[in-house]
């Protein structure tokens, strides 16, 4: 369906991304050459501890991060071709909303508490079609319903008059993502849509924006630090550590092969259903962003660390068409001899997130 | 045959918010725990699950004494933990402890380490171990606090930092010396890891399963993360506003749940291999809300979001059956009633 939807020129592209932000005791080195690239019509997902840069780097996107602080000093972010951070305000204004779409973590933050859920949603949808059609306030009110219907929700000319502290987590939540995908996005950013809330209203959430989703052919990015739901919901995950991206692979073929330490550390970390106990997790903590380790930011607290990671930053090695992975383990494990490994041997024996345990 | 560490016995604890009606007479009032029964015994590990509200915090602060019940008993080791109107001796104080869900706000900031743990040392007046080695009495309590800090594998210079200075796992294990410094035998754990991260968790959880093997602890362990559950819990009781409505043995819970509510849970969580999906009920998709614990609905407080409903759920509350042996479920499905 979106194949005719620009073939050749990715949905978003981020190119070498730096963030720093400025704090009293110097430089926060956050995002250090973030790669990310997502077709239309992808649900793409993102994962990786708190601290990890998942949400700066969205923040990013929208250009809603705070500056100062933030500083972009280095990076490019293509939206359909156009760069973002080069964008006047105008043109950014159509970025966002039609565009681009985030539902925030927190949804009891995300929404205004001395407004009804009426007046902001009506805000929005006013500020994002006003350009082509005036509607009237009408037009705008019955929109604002058939927005709220969507999201399953019960009673909306109730709801429209009502303030965010007289609706539970789950409607809030449900609030949110009416508003996100009342402007009709192209690219819906989701970032922990479902933390604050418990399991069953969780899955509700999430199969409805699944299904939402699907109807509009809306592209997705999904941060979660829960992988199961990273495994249930979409196609394609990066996998992030300390400001980089450390791996990434269609959802599958990562669930199956995690190939990166810090992945199979994640994976392995997760309690099971299948019972058997809990694995101890990864050894240490994110680095001190204000001097960040050298090379690879994952070595010291990698189990398999070598000389070159301590020196080196690695770069992607791409282990087939849908498994890219950053680290020095698969140097050379495609094009085996091309480079002067000599005994640095890739990993290829077994790859299941057990191996962790008898490092 | 093991023996009951902790009984409940049809506890209840009721908050009044509000008065209504004509002269203010009537009271609004939320029913947090409502009628719960259940017994942990002696060095397992007893699993309370539930969703946000569902009374899970309600019942671990009453054990610790920090609300009274409103009906109903809790006795330790077959003493009633609420005579009369009397403080709680110190004694008892002792022997009950709680690991708090969020290390962030459950220790004093303005505190180092070294007066976090040694607080409950100095109120309980716990005698020097092992017997004193020449110094005074100050010596020995930093002694006391380096072995705790030992235990919960900290290296002892950290008694000197404050807690903003440690990441959220060193703080939970600050969290875990402090319980222990007392010598409990019994600790309620509410959500100790929920507000950490996966990678660290591991590190937690194992932690204090080696800490109740080696002192032979018993734990009230309160989450909602069922796999987590699977994982440490010997045995298992669900709670849905205010009232347990399931308990069983944990592998035979996650083998054969009964009540539709659990079967919900179970099929709604979310997890990262094909040999789980596999153990996973049949997907039952939850509607509706959690309904307000203000008004709660008549008969079976679930019947709203049951996909099981019958006519009797909405007029009669189902009463605890057993099952089978060591699990009961409180549902109308089940048993002659």
């Amino acid at each position: 369906m979106s194949c005719e939807r620009s073939e050749a020129i990715p949905l978003i592209e981020i190119k070498n991304l730096h963030v720093h932000f400025s704090v009293y005791g110097g430089r926060l080195k956050v995002l250090d050459g973030v790669d990310f690239v997502m077709r239309s019509g992808e649900k793409v997902g993102l994962v990786g501890e708190t601290g990890c840069g998942k949400t700066t780097t969205m923040k990013a996107i929208l250009r809603v991060l705070p500056m100062p602080p933030a500083r972009i000093p280095q990076g490019e972010i293509y939206f359909k071709g156009r760069d973002i951070l080069k964008m006047n305000a105008s043109d950014l204004q159509q970025v966002r909303g039609r565009g681009i779409s985030m539902i925030f973590q927190d949804p009891t933050a995300a929404l205004n508490p001395v407004f009804s859920v009426g007046q902001q949603l009506e805000a929005v949808i006013h500020h994002s079609t006003n350009r082509e059609s005036k509607l009237s306030r009408q037009e705008i009110h019955q929109q604002a319903i058939a927005s709220l219907q969507e999201v399953a929700l019960a009673d909306p000319e109730r709801l429209l008059r009502s303030y965010p502290v007289q609706l539970s987590g789950g409607m809030r939540q449900r609030v949110c993502i009416g508003m996100a995908l009342a402007t009709g996005p192209e690219l819906l950013i989701a970032d922990e849509p479902g933390t604050s809330l418990d399991v069953t209203i969780q899955d509700q959430i999430l199969r409805l924006l699944r299904k939402l989703v699907e109807e509009k052919n809306t592209s997705v990015i999904l941060i979660t630090h829960t992988l199961g739901i990273v495994r249930e919901t979409t196609d394609r995950v990066y996998v992030m550590y300390a400001g980089n991206m450390v791996e990434v692979a269609a959802t599958t073929e990562l669930f199956s092969h995690p190939l990166h330490p810090y992945t199979r550390g994640l994976m392995d970390a997760v309690p099971r259903l299948t019972g058997g106990g809990v694995s101890d997790g990864i050894p240490g903590r994110i680095p001190n962003y204000l001097n960040p380790p050298p090379g690879c930011r994952f070595h010291p607290r990698c189990p398999q660390a070598m000389d070159i990671c301590r020196q080196e930053k690695p770069y992607f090695y791409k282990l087939s068409d849908n498994h890219e992975v950053a680290c020095f383990l698969y140097q050379g494990s495609k094009e085996q001899g091309s480079k002067e490994q000599g005994n640095l041997r890739p990993v290829t024996c077994d790859l299941r997130p057990a191996t962790w345990r008898a490092l | 045959m093991t023996t009951d560490i902790l009984t409940f016995t049809d506890l209840k604890k009721h908050f009044v918010i509000g008065h209504k009606g004509i002269l203010n007479r009537e009271t609004v009032t939320v029913k947090a725990v409502d009628g719960v029964s259940f017994a942990v015994r002696e060095g397992e590990t007893f699993g309370l699950v539930g969703e946000s509200g569902s009374g899970k915090s309600t019942v671990a602060y009453t054990t610790i004494g920090m609300y009274r019940p409103t009906a109903g008993t809790i006795s330790f080791r077959g003493r009633n933990l609420f005579e009369g109107n009397k403080a709680r001796p110190l004694a008892l104080k002792k022997d009950i402890q709680i690991v708090y869900q969020d290390p962030g706000s459950s220790l004093n900031p303005r505190r180092s380490i070294k007066e976090i743990i040694g607080l409950p040392l100095q109120i309980h007046r716990r005698p020097p171990t092992p017997p004193n080695v020449g110094g005074g009495r100050r010596g020995n309590r930093l002694e006391q606090v380096v072995q705790l800090l030992e235990m919960v594998e900290l290296p002892p210079d950290y008694m000197h930092k404050y807690p903003q200075m440690l990441g959220g796992g060193e703080k939970q294990m600050v969290a875990i010396a402090r319980a222990l410094a007392t010598e409990p035998s019994f600790v309620i754990l509410d959500e100790p890891t929920s507000a950490l991260d996966v990678s660290i968790q591991g590190k937690i959880i194992n932690l204090l399963i080696r800490l109740q093997n080696e002192f032979h602890l018993s734990y009230l362990f309160i989450t909602h993360d069922l796999s987590l559950m699977r994982n440490v819990a010997s045995r298992v009781a669900i709670m849905y506003m205010g009232k347990v409505c399931e308990i069983a043995e944990t592998a035979e819970f996650f083998r054969n749940p009964y009540h539709p509510y659990t079967q919900m849970l179970l099929s709604s969580i979310p997890v990262v291999s094909e040999e789980e999906e596999k153990l996973k009920p049949q997907k039952i998709t939850s509607t509706g809300e959690i309904p307000s614990p203000v008004n709660v609905p008549s008969g079976c407080s679930f019947h709203l979001r049951c996909p099981s409903k019958m006519d009797i759920c909405s007029e009669v509350d189902p009463v605890m059956v057993e099952v089978e042996g060591g699990h009961t479920v409180r549902c109308h499905l089940y048993g002659d009633q």
